[in-house]
């Protein structure tokens, strides 16, 4: 309701100065000549100021945004590469701030105090290579070296040595939803394909991969700190992408192919927890969440639960109507509690098997048409794999 | 070197050939002055809806699942039961304020009013190479225009996968109603658009290659003609491009080929899909996609560059590097597309390759800001409102162009990508900024358009609150992008992680409805002006190029008489050899005077 009459003082406002302008206009009889609408001295000298005025605005919200949104920034990053990424990051932070404070005070201070007079003659200056060399070749340095620290951060990110110790988990999304997909004592993932999903086995596991018999799939992502996490994506259905903000890493998740992403995390979820800028940004959440459960609770709906910190998995791809709430709690554990977590967890193969005999007393036709479809499907696998 | 050959005697009977009847003068009028102004007017018509699209789902936003009339009003109870905005028709919401900006406003609207408006008339030439395709150029995109509002209006919604429509989410309705017969009207669109699009560049490019004034050389042109032929240029070699990926979609949505489509399992079943690659589409998308974005920033480049140096009252600085820099940007253009996929699955060597061909194109877009900046120093700047946006878009494309230093960097963009810091990014450098551009030709070249002026002071009230608040809402959403939320969702309450976003996004919303809203002083001006605007002179800002040589009443061919002849560059402003401030590009070279200029 505020914000319509926002809108509504707003408009009047607009209306208001129109009649200004129009008053202005009829204190002007007798100058309404052809060139009354060109800016006058006049008019330049008040533009002028206003353009000084609007540099200071220009200062002032940049310093004012700073402190008021810079602590709402993700911190501390969770993960290895991470630490990298950010350093680059506040670098070309610094560069950008520099180059932004210059160019703008010089843009807005010329722009006022270069404002025209009548019978001042500019100055006639056409050209100067030596200016012109100078502002093309130092930001081809700079850039130079940004691109040469962005391109060793990147080949070290990007590129996952084979022979290296880590976890291969796959990321699985489909419309709208996470899974996650253990690859076991072998830490090899068992073949899968979409044409195989049929029940328990969401994911569609080949089930007579060897690969896939200690494969765990759960919906809770939990992962070890200090160990790489080698993830292997898929999607069943239209394009998703994988993204998790406090370790820096996301990929895109492509149905018909398998993507990767790579990350060592580095602080366990209590961890994190504890670091002063998430205990203070969780307080305020949290103050935020009392006033409108206040709110919510005068209306006579239920109050809002108090928020704990937890990593995420969100989808950054649109995929859908329902993208917005697609997400995957991530939980990082001690290696210990990882290993515990893990050998708590029931194995895909024992899940379809139990799925098959709890199905098997249903009515006979019902399991001779399933099993038909299964045959179909099984064929098409076949031929699409010559 | 000029339209050699040309014979004056035939133009001059060719003024008094023509018995117009209104269809043929306003309608299907085969005049570039008025081709010109039907593209404006379109392009005003297609900006309203867009920018009220933007409005809408920002205040979806700033009060997720709140109740308000207006959108019951708008969008009905389908897609607005009790005044909630439903989730689907936001993506719509998004996807068309996409499509609408920046094909129908910043390239139709932007490149067609202006390219026509002044090709001819800068250059020295009685029209269009072919006024026929003109006309036919722009019916077409009428035709897409309409159509691209009609798919708005059918059962299951407009297209709502993102401007990009990336399959297969654009090519299975299983996966979004919008999919459906709305994709197809946008597919439909699009391709028509495409075809106008190209019509009209390559008749850009013949007219300004043949029909040149006599002693109007390349390096006389002013930047203006530069960037509309360079963009021109772009466009015949992108769009076609796009036009592809639509017809290979096309195929896959309704033949049944696996183009982009693969191993699919969707509502329960598995389609027949195998072998296809949606990364194949992301490439032949941002292929266009990418040289799109300086179809829109280029024609706005050199509308500022001309309105700075003409309000200077000073030469252009660095005329040669400026169109240096122009070749060198379209030229990088077609071999960046790849950093909008670094995160795409795409081989991470290409990333590399990719951040090192777009970081090179920081290069000539800084030398064209210092080169503006420059062109400021020791002017004596008449701060007319078309001088006031071209600052603006100086300063907007300085604060948005930085950021992409962060976003061309495949290492930064990981963390970034798809986050409402790259919303920030994108709508300052180009959305912004070609706006600015817009809306200082209009303001410059409304004269010359309609023989009246508009009103200054509205003039001035419509830039300084539109500079204040496209910082408001855009130099915010900064930082939101960097707290990691993800653009294109419907509300972000699913995630307590953001709630202390909220009052950030209420403050975005603000200045998007304060900023929206005082665009209504421009259109009162604009539309006013055609009717009741003081009368203008033929030279209201003492103006070098060949458009103020004509008489300001609109004519067949221009110019009564033979054509002007062209003498020097069009930067000679308060030459120390002259008494005026500024000497027309058809004045003489007086005996002994030397060329000041490189």
């Amino acid at each position: 309701m505020t914000s319509l009459l926002v809108i509504i003082v707003l408009v009047l406002l607009a209306v208001a100065l129109w009649q200004l302008t129009k008053i202005f206009d009829l204190t002007q009889v007798g100058s309404n000549s052809d060139t009354s609408e060109v800016a006058t001295d006049d008019d330049n000298n008040v533009q002028g100021y206003i353009m000084f005025a609007f540099l200071a605005f220009l200062y002032i919200f940049t310093i004012y945004g700073l402190f008021k949104w810079g602590p709402l920034v993700l911190h501390t990053p969770a993960s290895e590469h991470g630490l990298d990424v950010d350093n680059l990051m506040n670098i070309t932070w610094v560069l950008i701030f520099i180059v932004q404070a210059i160019t703008q005070a010089l843009l807005h201070y010329f722009a006022f105090k270069y404002k025209g007079k009548k019978d001042q003659k500019a100055l006639y200056f056409a050209d100067n290579n030596k200016l012109e060399a100078v502002w093309s070749v130092i930001p081809a340095v700079v850039l130079a070296g940004l691109i040469l620290y962005g391109l060793y951060a990147w080949t070290n990110i990007m590129f996952v040595d084979e022979d290296e110790d880590t976890i291969v988990i796959e990321l699985y999304a489909q419309q709208f939803n996470w899974k996650a997909r253990y690859s076991g004592t072998d830490n090899v993932l068992g073949k899968a394909n979409v044409r195989l999903i049929e029940g328990v086995n969401s994911l569609g596991v080949d089930m007579s991969d060897p690969y896939s018999q200690d494969d765990i799939v759960v919906t809770e992502l939990h992962i070890p700190k200090g160990k790489k996490i080698h993830f292997k994506m898929r999607s069943q259905d239209v394009l998703h992408s994988a993204y998790f903000p406090h370790f820096r890493a996301q990929m895109n998740c492509v149905p018909g192919m398998v993507t990767e992403f790579a990350f060592t995390p580095i602080l366990t979820t209590a961890e994190y927890r504890e670091l002063p800028y998430m205990i203070e940004k969780v307080a305020h959440i949290n103050d935020l969440r009392a006033k409108k459960s206040v709110e919510l609770v005068a209306k006579g709906e239920t109050a809002l639960d108090p928020y704990a910190f937890d990593y995420l998995l969100l989808c950054n791809k649109i995929c859908g109507a329902s993208h917005y709430n697609m997400q995957m709690k991530v939980i990082v554990d001690t290696p210990e509690d990882y290993k515990k977590w893990v050998s708590e967890q029931a194995l895909l193969v024992n899940q379809v098997k139990e799925a098959k005999a709890s199905a098997a007393p249903a009515v006979d036709g019902a399991v001779k048409q399933d099993s038909t479809k299964v045959g179909d499907s099984t064929a098409v696998v076949k031929i699409a794999m010559k | 070197m000029s339209a050699e050959g040309h014979d004056h005697a035939l133009d001059h009977e060719h003024e008094h050939h023509h018995k117009e009847t209104f269809i043929t003068k306003y309608i299907f009028s085969i005049d570039h002055k008025m081709i010109s102004k039907q593209y404006l007017i379109t392009g005003i018509i297609m900006g309203v809806i867009g920018v009220m699209m933007s409005l809408l789902f920002r205040m979806q936003l700033a009060w997720p699942e709140e109740s308000f009339k207006i959108f019951n009003i708008l969008l009905g109870d389908k897609f607005a039961p009790n005044g909630v905005m439903a989730n689907d028709i936001y993506l719509a919401l998004v996807t068309i304020h996409g499509t609408i900006m920046v094909f129908f406003v910043l390239t139709a609207g932007l490149s067609g009013t202006f390219s026509n408006l002044l090709i001819p008339l800068q250059i020295g030439a009685r029209d269009m190479a072919s006024g026929f395709m003109n006309m036919v150029s722009y019916w077409l995109f009428f035709l897409s225009a309409v159509i691209m509002l009609s798919s708005l209006f059918v059962e299951a919604g407009p297209a709502s996968s993102g401007w990009t429509i990336y399959p297969p989410l654009s090519a299975l309705p299983q996966a979004i109603p919008g999919s459906g017969m709305g994709m197809t009207l946008w597919l439909i669109s699009m391709a028509i658009f495409i075809a106008s699009s190209l019509l009209g560049s390559l008749n850009y490019i013949v007219t300004v290659i043949n029909l040149r004034t006599k002693g109007m050389s390349m390096t006389r042109l002013p930047l203006t003609i530069w960037t509309f032929f360079v963009t021109a240029i772009i466009g015949v070699v992108s769009f076609p491009v796009l036009l592809s990926a639509a017809l290979l979609l096309i195929f896959d949505r309704s033949f049944g080929t696996s183009f982009f489509l693969s191993d699919i399992y969707i509502a329960g079943e598995v389609l027949h899909y195998q072998g296809g690659s949606p990364v194949l589409f992301e490439h032949l998308f941002w292929f266009l996609g990418h040289p799109e974005v300086y179809i829109v920033i280029l024609p706005a480049m050199g509308i500022v560059s001309e309105v700075m140096a003409t309000s200077s009252r000073k030469p252009i600085f660095g005329y040669r590097a400026m169109i240096m820099s122009v070749l060198a940007i379209a030229f990088l253009s077609t071999i960046v597309w790849g950093h909008h996929m670094f995160v795409s699955g795409m081989n991470p060597f290409l990333g590399s390759v990719f951040t090192f061909t777009t970081l090179l194109i920081a290069i000539p877009s800084a030398v064209k800001a210092f080169n503006w900046i420059t062109t400021l120093w020791k002017g004596n700047l008449q701060l007319n409102p078309a001088m006031l946006f071209s600052i603006g878009m100086v300063s907007t494309f300085i604060t948005g162009g930085l950021t992409g230093i962060i976003l061309g960097d495949s290492t930064l963009d990981i963390n970034v990508h798809d986050t409402y810091f790259v919303v920030a990014h994108f709508h300052l450098v180009m959305g912004i900024s070609a706006l600015y551009g817009m809306f200082a030709g209009v303001y410059h070249w409304f004269p010359r358009m309609y023989g009246r002026m508009m009103n200054k002071n509205l003039g001035y009230i419509h830039f300084w609150v539109t500079a204040v608040c496209a910082y408001g809402v855009f130099f915010p959403m900064h930082f939101i992008g960097l707290a990691g939320l993800p653009r294109r969702y419907y509300t972000n309450t699913n995630f307590p992680l953001f709630d202390d976003l909220q009052n950030v996004n209420v403050l975005i919303t603000t200045f998007a409805l304060v900023g929206g809203v005082f665009q209504l002083v421009f259109l009162y001006n604009f539309f006013s002006s055609i009717f009741y605007g003081k009368k203008a002179v033929q030279n209201p800002w003492k103006s070098n190029t060949l458009e103020w040589t004509a008489p300001v009443e609109h004519i067949h061919g221009n110019w009564p008489g033979e054509l002007p002849e062209v003498h020097r560059w069009p930067y000679d402003y308060s030459n120390p050899n002259h008494d005026v401030d500024f000497v027309p590009q058809n004045v003489p070279m007086k005996p002994g005077e030397e060329v000041l200029h490189h």
